[in-house]
């Protein structure tokens, strides 16, 4: 890896002069042969690769109308051309989405238009040579996925939906990227991401129960595979043991124990993030998508609920139902799947929470909105509730609560910097870039407001911010999880 | 019949079936590919309505390019708002007798050629002076504007500077409707103008210029946000 500086933050955001080539190095490791033969594709690059790339493209577009659309109706207008944070923050011209997108376009009008056939000078067209296919796999996976640049868009292209094509295609010919198509193998025969067998995470959780009742003096339980609780559970294996994800999982457990809820969860469906998504794999998907329907069956629960996650919030408010429903077996007095915030904001509500706020009172607070659960799924009943539940568990566990800047947050939010599978080290000067338009922000509440913590309901954003923070002058422990938040200022009166 | 007439009247029935079945095409293409999974940009409507109140003020305010970046929107909604009323002006050429609001609209008509010239001016200097626009733009891009720009201006010509025989070239455009062919006068400006016309219409199923139809299929802007309530299967959209 090569040597980068961390950019400095400057007191206004500023649009940087493009630097074509600036970020061209940056390449995720290859998947080894094995990981890719596990999740069903080539070993390595095919010999006819070209040809099996185009065939896959024409496919992939015949059965999506988001692409088909996408790929005619972009005018180049220019309005995304400054929206993405790994532009803001590398400067190279190949991370506007427009030419994010174009990478794709331009061989899809090569192979497919009537313009790109006879005219490929004057539209740009470009053959898949080589050269192309190291651009694809170095620039769409400088994509988080995030969706920003599809709200900004005049007709909605969301460039997410193209490096999700792209990678499928890069899957096909050989060319997977190792960090998302590992843990999409061990997924889908351990159950989670991390590949920890069922007795660890058993022995995780009694720990943690020990953990939380040596602290409280309360016994909060965190069971495992109990059959006929009335809820499943599905969350982040990085909630077993991660820092700060474990405090989230530990304030799930408390806000369930003191509403008197029955609830479990499954060693079969131990993740609640779908990497099958990041690769544009709507098999995948699906069979991590079929574990979470099978877990519900086989406790026999009534109802599901997510914990914190991001894209995997995504995934099971807009694709559950279609991947793996109807699930017409569970409670209809509930949405299928429900987010823990929603449970948690539900309980509030009805006042069937103690809290004490002033437990947090040490603690100044920012909320950071996930761009998966922003811009691609919903909390509530009502628009936006996906911006409105989180504050609102925050402001009914802490006094001291500020906004960041407004297009910084809710719709407009900046992801973290290591979003849709890019959350590993060998992407680490990107991770970092990425995260200069979020940590120009946070410095402007820290110096105006004295924050002191940024709230994050995301499992890769609390990753990812434990990470970067110190580069840009923070600490590592300024990112915080929701349920921790909560959890802390529940009361519980049981004496010990 | 002369032979200037023979040719455009040979052009404006190509160029006709050429849009129109083109477009159509395109539309049929788009309404057909399924829509395999839920995938509104959120926060997104709930309802039906909702979705269509969303989208009617995306096409006529262009609500998300007004978030994005005021200059682009300044510039591309003057062009496409004028783009409008000089296309309803034009409507007079085509109709006897002519419908009062088209009439009612011409004093406005006359000025939005000049506002439309100024959008496309706008957007074309950003293809210049923006270092990510200039990046971004492909000869095409250049080209678009240039023969926008050149219709508008040939078309102001006629009007203040060298009059065309108005009265003939709407008797030609109703005989090209009813199939009862007039002579067209041989102004240069007319047929530098019409020539223009001809190939945008001509360009249009194969360029960027899908945007239009491509705008109300985009899954993005026009599903429903209601993936809970009502499980979406990729056959139905």
């Amino acid at each position: 890896m090569v040597d980068f500086e961390t950019p400095v933050l400057k007191e206004y955001p500023v649009i940087p002069l493009i630097q074509p080539g600036a970020m061209a190095h940056s390449k995720p490791y290859i998947a080894k042969p094995d990981i890719q033969e596990k999740i069903g594709f080539p070993e390595e690059l095919v010999e006819n690769w070209q040809e099996v790339a185009i065939k896959k493209m024409g496919e992939l577009v015949g059965k999506s109308r988001a692409l088909r659309v996408f790929l005619d109706s972009c005018v180049k207008c220019g309005a995304c051309t400054d929206k993405c944070h790994y532009f803001l923050g590398t400067a190279d011209p190949k991370n506007m989405p427009v030419a994010r997108q174009d990478l794709f376009r331009d061989v899809y009008r090569r192979y497919f238009t009537f313009a790109g056939k006879y005219f490929p000078k004057l539209v740009g067209a470009k053959d898949l040579d080589k050269d192309m296919l190291d651009d694809w796999y170095s620039y769409f996976h400088q994509c988080s996925q995030c969706r920003r640049c599809s709200v900004f868009c005049p007709y909605g292209i969301d460039t997410a939906e193209i490096s999700m094509a792209a990678r499928e295609i890069l899957d096909c010919v050989g060319v997977g990227q190792k960090y998302c198509n590992e843990i999409i193998g061990k997924a889908q025969t351990i159950g989670n991401n991390l590949g920890l067998p069922p007795p660890a995470l058993l022995d995780t959780l009694e720990g943690l129960e020990e953990d939380i009742e040596d602290e409280i003096g309360v016994k909060v339980r965190l069971p495992l595979d109990e059959k006929n609780a009335d809820i499943l559970l599905v969350t982040p294996s990085a909630d077993f043991f991660a820092e700060p994800h474990v405090d989230g999982l530990i304030g799930y457990a408390k806000v369930f124990h003191q509403a008197g809820l029955s609830w479990t969860l499954s060693s079969h469906a131990s993740e609640a993030a779908n990497f099958g998504m990041f690769i544009g794999s709507q098999e995948n998907m699906q069979i991590l998508a079929m574990r979470i329907r099978q877990a519900a069956l086989d406790l026999g629960v009534k109802r599901i609920v997510f914990g914190e996650c991001g894209h995997a919030w995504r995934v099971a408010y807009n694709f559950l139902n279609t991947l793996a429903g109807p699930f017409d077996f569970l409670d209809p007095n509930y949405p299928v799947p429900q987010h823990i915030c929603e449970v948690t904001y539900d309980l509030i509500q009805r006042n069937k929470l103690k809290l004490d706020k002033s437990v947090n009172d040490d603690k100044v607070i920012t909320f950071h909105d996930s761009c998966n659960i922003a811009r691609g799924s919903r909390m509530g009943d009502m628009v936006g509730g996906q911006f409105i539940i989180p504050r609102e568990i925050i402001k009914a566990s802490c006094n001291h609560f500020y906004d960041m800047a407004e297009d910084t947050i809710k719709e407009s939010t900046f992801c973290c910097g290591g979003g849709g599978g890019l959350l590993t080290d060998d992407l680490l000067e990107l991770r970092v870039k990425g995260a200069l338009p979020r940590m120009e922000a946070l410095k402007q509440v820290v110096d105006d407001h004295g924050v002191t913590h940024m709230v994050a309901i995301c499992a890769i954003c609390k990753s990812q911010f434990s990470k970067i923070l110190p580069k840009y002058g923070f600490e590592m422990d300024q990112v915080i999880t929701l349920h921790q938040l909560i959890g802390d200022a529940l009361v519980f009166d049981e004496s010990p | 019949m002369s032979f200037l007439t023979l040719i455009f009247v040979l052009l404006f029935y190509t160029a006709t079936a050429i849009i129109v079945v083109g477009l159509a095409y395109k539309i049929r293409l788009y309404a057909t590919t399924p829509a395999p999974l839920k995938i509104p940009t959120t926060p997104a409507p709930i309802t039906r309505r909702g979705v269509v109140v969303r989208m009617f003020f995306e096409v006529t305010l262009f609500n998300s390019l007004f978030k994005s970046n005021k200059w682009i929107w300044l510039f591309g909604w003057l062009f496409h708002a004028a783009l409008l009323f000089v296309l309803l002006r034009h409507l007079r050429y085509f109709t006897d007798p002519v419908w009062g609001w088209v009439n009612a609209i011409q004093p406005f008509g006359k000025y939005a050629a000049f506002i439309m010239i100024f959008g496309l001016a706008g957007l074309w200097a950003r293809r210049f002076l923006v270092d990510r626009v200039r990046y971004i733009s492909s000869p095409s891009d250049h080209l678009m504007l240039a023969l926008l720009i050149a219709i508008g201006l040939s078309g102001l010509g006629m009007k203040y500077v060298s009059h065309t025989d108005i009265v003939a070239v709407k008797a030609f455009f109703l005989g090209l409707m009813y199939f009862d062919w007039q002579p067209l006068p041989a102004d240069f400006l007319l047929v530098v103008h019409l020539s223009l016309v001809v190939s945008l219409m001509i360009i249009f199923p194969f360029s960027k210029l899908l945007h239009a139809p491509g705008l109300f299929f985009s899954p993005t802007r026009n599903q429903v946000d209601n993936a809970r309530e009502k499980r979406h299967v990729a056959s139905t959209g």
